[in-house]
């Protein structure tokens, strides 16, 4: 903001976060169309009972398989349901899951992360080393595994994707967590008698706040992909209800009598996780210095 | 050095005897019986029952879990619940595919990922940059199974130029190599995206460094430097980055796997785990977790070997 806020040392500004945010939308065009591509998407799927111009549910064995044409603007799948309107509704769950699972990851991730770090010693040992333990496992494995232990629903997606997702926000929260503790006005605040889940919450979260958004961002594109990937290999929502990696999995069951019933869906994913993927690299350039690739 | 390996290797030891614990946990905790499901709905009790003892279901889950733990290091892994043959072997049957699809992509990935990102980091902030920049970001977007599926339209069902179904036949080289290039090049063209980054990243910062000034001044040229000075040393990070992405590498070769219907590690553990075959897929994610962890611990070591500055405490 003014330059008065810009030349103090990270951590001390008091809203450094508005400033790095103000700067990753100044200095990168892209990441202002990974924001309003994924704000439209958001939009879109609040609004989709009202943009869908059939139910996403209703059979009809007149019209299956049909391709793109005037009355079914995407064509039909197998059951003869309209495919725009199930991608519109597919949004949801999508959205709903990865914001679900990301959201859940970040708070119980960065409260594990917090508390490692501020108190350190045996109880950091003990703590990051369970959470390499979950690492070890690639992401899709261990949600297939847990899907599959639990039956798959849209809670259990959302267990299973966060509990993949819980680790990294654990140590990006660690990290600078250490640093602070250190810090003067901590030091300042034990002085006054707070207590540690005062200090912690009030006085530490706060400095590792942006970068656990940002891996927000980042993370929420792998859960959207993860999503799709589960509900590709048969482990999501249930059907009827619509999901875009259920979709493609139908679609591919008919690869060979229609292909626009795999490619609709597979670009409304990769439209969702690149317009994320641009905006969380733009911000992530904006905050740390190091990973800048315009640096 | 040698006392840095000895640390690192044992600190692995607990976190794979963790790993595996937890493994035996999750395996035990999902629903159904297995001996249900091997017979069917319709089994009597009794042949349940002969079923549970057969499968050692009816002994303290703690003898089992001994058993379990003994077996991973004697090389005893059980049998498959569903067709009854050594864990081991129906493993070791489709490791190959699975091996020779992860060296394939990350061959790929390299021959495309290094020389990309050298270039791009070289051209900072003109159009080829830019361009490589969003390319790379879009090919890491790609969910493995739609990159998957739009090269299986694209090139089998269009063009005709890759069989549909390969099954991933190997009777003679045309077949083993028809069978192996797009699910590689799958593969390969996301960990392109991958690599493309970090090349760039890491060329970038060593084409910054205080050496590259003194080499140009010297009147070194241009292709020197950037081949022998700044390529040589930003290469370390692309290494250990490489190793730090096997867990992605892993998730989308599964995902490859069922696209291609190709055998493999991914559609082994996906039948597994549809069959409740308890055995199998313990084995399975154990060979996961060793390779994993061996190969992290490989990372930590290399990383070493090649810049002589790491300090190993």
């Amino acid at each position: 903001m003014t330059d008065q806020t810009e030349a103090l040392p990270r951590g001390v500004s008091r809203h450094p976060f508005v400033d790095q945010l103000a700067k990753a939308f100044r200095t990168n065009k892209l990441t202002w169309v990974g924001a309003v591509i994924f704000v439209l998407i958001v939009l879109v799927a609040i609004a989709a009972p009202l943009l869908s111009p059939h139910d996403p549910l209703q059979q009809n064995i007149l019209h299956r398989l049909k391709g793109p044409g005037p009355e079914f603007w995407l064509g039909t799948d197998a059951y003869g349901r309209d495919i725009l309107s199930r991608l519109l509704y597919g949004a949801r769950v999508s959205l709903i899951i990865g914001v679900a699972a990301i959201g859940s990851a970040m708070v119980i991730g960065s409260a594990i992360g917090v508390v490692a770090g501020y108190y350190g010693g045996k109880v950091d040992l003990v703590i990051m080393q369970a959470m390499d333990v979950l690492l070890a496992f690639p992401a899709l494995i261990l949600g297939l595994i847990v899907v599959a232990m639990l039956g798959p629903s849209m809670e259990n997606l959302i267990i299973a994707i966060s509990l993949t997702a819980i680790p990294p926000f654990a140590r990006i929260a660690r990290a600078p967590t250490i640093v602070v503790k250190e810090r003067d006005y901590i030091e300042a605040c034990r002085a006054l008698g707070y207590g540690d889940l005062r200090i912690m919450t009030l006085h530490v979260l706060p400095n590792v706040l942006s970068e656990i958004l940002v891996m927000g961002s980042l993370w929420l594109a792998t859960a959207i992909r993860v999503e799709a990937s589960l509900s590709f290999i048969g482990l999501g929502v249930k059907p009827p209800t619509a999901s875009w990696g259920g979709m493609i999995r139908e679609g591919f069951e008919n690869i060979l009598d229609n292909i626009w019933l795999s490619i609709f869906p597979s670009l409304a994913i990769l439209l969702v996780v690149f317009s994320l993927n641009l905006l969380g690299d733009g911000l992530r350039d904006a905050i740390d210095p190091r990973t800048r690739s315009d640096a | 050095m040698l006392r840095f390996t000895a640390r690192r290797l044992l600190f692995a030891v607990p976190t794979l005897l963790a790993v595996m614990t937890m493994v035996f946990v999750l395996v035990r905790i999902v629903p159904g019986d297995p001996a249900q499901t091997i017979l069917g709905d319709q089994a009597s009790a009794e042949a349940l029952q002969i079923m549970r003892e057969r499968l050692g279901l009816d002994r303290p889950i703690w003898e089992q879990y001994l058993e379990f733990m003994g077996g991973v290091f004697t090389g005893d892994w059980g049998q498959s619940m569903v067709t009854g043959k050594p864990v081991l072997d129906e493993i070791l049957r489709v490791l190959p595919y699975t091996v020779e699809l992860t060296i394939a992509s990350l061959v790929i990935g390299s021959l495309i990922g290094i020389p990309l990102g050298a270039w791009s980091a070289l051209h900072r902030n003109q159009w080829i940059d830019y361009l490589t920049r969003v390319g790379s970001l879009l090919g890491l977007s790609f969910p493995a199974f739609v990159s998957a599926i739009l090269l299986l339209i694209a090139f089998s069902i269009q063009l005709r130029w890759f069989p549909v179904i390969s099954g991933g036949g190997r009777a003679t080289f045309s077949e083993w190599a028809l069978s192996l290039a797009l699910p590689a090049i799958n593969l390969g063209l996301i960990m392109a995206a991958y690599i493309t980054r970090v090349t760039r990243s890491s060329m970038l910062g060593s084409l910054g460094e205080d050496y590259i000034r003194t080499a140009r001044a010297k009147g070194v040229p241009m292709r020197v430097i950037v081949w022998r000075h700044a390529m040589r040393n930003a290469l370390i990070p692309v290494v250990t980055v490489v190793g730090l992405y096997l867990g992605i590498l892993i998730g989308n070769s599964v995902l490859t796997e069922i696209v291609f219907n190709r055998p493999g590690l991914g559609k082994l553990i996906v039948g597994a785990l549809g069959q409740r075959d308890y055995t199998l897929l313990q084995g399975l994610m154990v060979i996961y977790t060793f390779v994993i962890v061996v190969v992290n611990l490989m990372t930590d070591l290399t990383y070493g070997l090649i810049d002589p500055r790491v300090k190993y405490q």
